[in-house]
């Protein structure tokens, strides 16, 4: 498979990972991923169908705790971070588009 | 006078010891942990503004846990390295001094809670100088992505100290601590060690917990020992490993005797298999020469020394370029500007939408590496793309994990130069991802099977008098083996040279002044 990411293909990239990027970000990009892409292609000559895919060094096995109350964070201090709060909770901008 | 001069003239300098030699002084009495801290807290005021290993130095809160220690101390109760500063690198959460992982978006947070890690060095009395340079989210090989300027190598002060964990490694290096933390997620403690003449070990995946390690790609990275000596090395690790319900892949099995391998230091009988494809072409010829003849010290101590195909480590660079951005992406999300971090609006936009002050935040608060990672995670794992790109990565993943399983099934341990090069000039691959990441080609492999790694100190090369370094592979678990070795080549060296490599190292006070 080619690696044929357009200027458009990145900008659209952009927006699926919120990021905002200015025009002279997207001619950048645009000019370094075919050739990172160019050289990680390899990986798709590399392995036969038959071998297996491992995403994770250790088997990754589902873990539970004790059900049981313990001490966690205050209200102040899972806030004490926040770019805005009111009222014990995080004061976010509107979620919801134009009705 | 030589900085070398000035250690063998006098008992005095504290920010010369180790970290073993400090903790035998404290608990013979001959200093004491306030000393030592106030110590090293001086040296960073020296010689940081030169290094930028430090983001942020807590001397209030080390000296308080300098005197807690000695007050232990004095009731008979302290831990081994208890009164020992450290310093760590800025991917662990700390409470009460700032968390920046090397970025903006990060500015100014003050995490609530500890890493588990941190937690540790805490309870064992370690006093915590501050939070260490990095490149930004741990991406980059050279510490020139940190947001806040790059670490100088204290080697040279015209190039860069390695990364992620520039600033941990020069940090040790400059005798700012004897100790630090780093975490390695495609060679991020070893390859600096390696380019600064220090010690680095990257243990078994699981082996040490990361809870409160702010994630860039979760099923690589690891936190781990950042030292001047392979036995300081052992006995941090001792400290900062084992299992934490926190961390659901911490591995719930014994930590591996690190300090016993490393005071056994005997490669007798030892089978070391040198990598054939981490070796020769690519590799600067004072590396391989200085890696050539530590081989020779370890053939002559006893070790049998053969050659081994590892055939897919060749893939290894591209697998880990898929697998690493497809992580952070995800990883990264939580960058959302809503609950901590950066937000900034969008300009121009009354009323902006959550989804909008996200978008302007992260291109605000992120730098130009970070987004090419996440934008190249974004690709790899989108639909059309995600078979081709993660899946075929993850094949590879299994074939390096393979090759891995056939070498040592024939030897004990692996070995191979840590960095292809030495320490290059700032600036000299800044502009050319794909260059930067070949850097991390015999380091990456370890990473995407999770075996432990340790980098160690062989010598200076030939073509440029900078350090090289000598990376040792184990399989799982069996990271005391890394700590054996290590040690016993470590004595090896160190008679030939006299002393330690970094005894060689300029002086540094007003160098650049």
């Amino acid at each position: 498979m080619s690696s044929g990411i357009t200027r458009a293909d990145v900008e659209h990239l952009a927006g699926l990972a919120r990021i905002e990027l200015s025009a002279a970000e997207l001619d950048r990009l645009a000019a370094d991923l075919p050739a990172i892409l160019d050289h990680v292609a390899v990986v798709q000559e590399a392995a036969g169908d038959d071998v297996p895919a491992m995403s994770h060094p250790l088997p990754v096995d589902n873990v539970f705790r004790a059900d049981e109350v313990r001490s966690s964070l205050t209200p102040d201090e899972a806030l004490s971070g926040a770019p805005e709060s009111e009222q014990q909770r995080f004061l976010v901008p509107k979620i919801l588009g134009e009705e | 006078m030589s900085e070398r001069q000035r250690t063998n003239s006098s008992m005095t300098d504290l920010t010369r010891l180790s970290a073993d030699q400090a903790a035998r002084a404290i608990a013979a009495g001959e200093t004491s942990s306030v000393e030592l801290t106030q110590a090293l807290l001086d040296r960073i005021e020296a010689v940081d503004g030169d290094i930028h290993a430090f983001l942020h130095v807590d001397a209030d809160g080390a000296l308080a846990a300098a005197r807690a220690s000695d007050e232990q101390r004095a009731t008979g109760s302290a831990s081994y390295l208890s009164g020992v500063p450290i310093a760590v690198k800025d991917v662990f959460t700390t409470i009460g001094q700032p968390t920046t992982c090397g970025s903006k978006i990060l500015e100014g947070w003050i995490p609530p809670y500890d890493a588990t890690v941190v937690a540790k060095l805490r309870a064992a009395g370690l006093p915590i100088l501050g939070k260490t340079n990095m490149d930004e989210f741990a991406m980059g090989s050279s510490t020139e992505h940190s947001a806040y300027g790059p670490t100088r190598n204290p080697w040279d002060l015209t190039r860069v100290p390695g990364g992620s964990g520039g600033g941990s490694a020069a940090a040790v290096a400059a005798f700012e601590t004897p100790l630090a933390l780093g975490t390695d997620t495609g060679g991020s403690i070893r390859q600096p060690g390696a380019v600064t003449g220090t010690v680095g070990v990257k243990p078994t995946y699981g082996g040490v917990s990361r809870y409160g390690l702010v994630a860039m790609a979760s099923s690589l990275d690891q936190a781990g020992p950042v030292t001047r000596t392979v036995l300081d090395a052992a006995l941090l690790h001792e400290i900062v490993a084992g299992h934490d319900p926190m961390d659901s892949t911490s591995i719930d099995a014994p930590v591996p005797a690190v300090v016993a391998a490393a005071r056994r230091a005997d490669v007798k009988g030892l089978k070391i298999g040198l990598v054939r494809e981490l070796q020769g072409e690519g590799f600067q010829a004072g590396v391989q020469a200085r890696f050539d003849e530590a081989v020779g010290l370890l053939t002559d101590a006893g070790a049998e020394v053969i050659e081994v195909s590892c055939p897919n480590f060749v893939h290894g660079i591209a697998a880990y370029y898929l697998v690493m951005p497809s992580e952070a992406s995800s990883n990264l999300a939580r960058f959302d500007a809503m609950r901590y971090g950066l937000r900034v609006g969008p300009e121009g936009v009354e009323d902006p939408s959550a989804e909008q002050v996200m978008a302007a935040s992260r291109d605000a608060g992120f730098g130009d590496e970070v987004k090419r990672r996440i934008i190249l995670g974004t690709y790899a794992l989108s639909s059309g793309y995600y078979d081709a790109y993660y899946g075929s990565a993850q094949k590879v993943r299994t074939l390096i994990a393979r090759d891995f399983a056939a070498a040592f099934e024939q030897v004990d341990l692996l070995a191979s130069p840590t960095s292809p090069v030495t320490a290059w000039p700032l600036g000299d691959r800044s502009d050319d991802p794909l260059a930067m990441y070949l850097a991390d080609v015999a380091t990456i492999p370890a990473n995407l099977a999770g075996v432990p790694g340790l980098s160690l100190p062989v010598g200076l090369a030939d073509d440029d008098q900078m350090p090289v370094g000598l990376q040792f592979l184990a399989p799982a678990t069996a990271d005391d083996r890394l700590y054996n070795a290590a040690a016993a080549l470590e004595g090896l060296l160190e008679d030939r040279w006299g002393g330690p490599l970094l005894a060689q190292a300029p002086a540094l006070e007003g160098v650049a002044r």
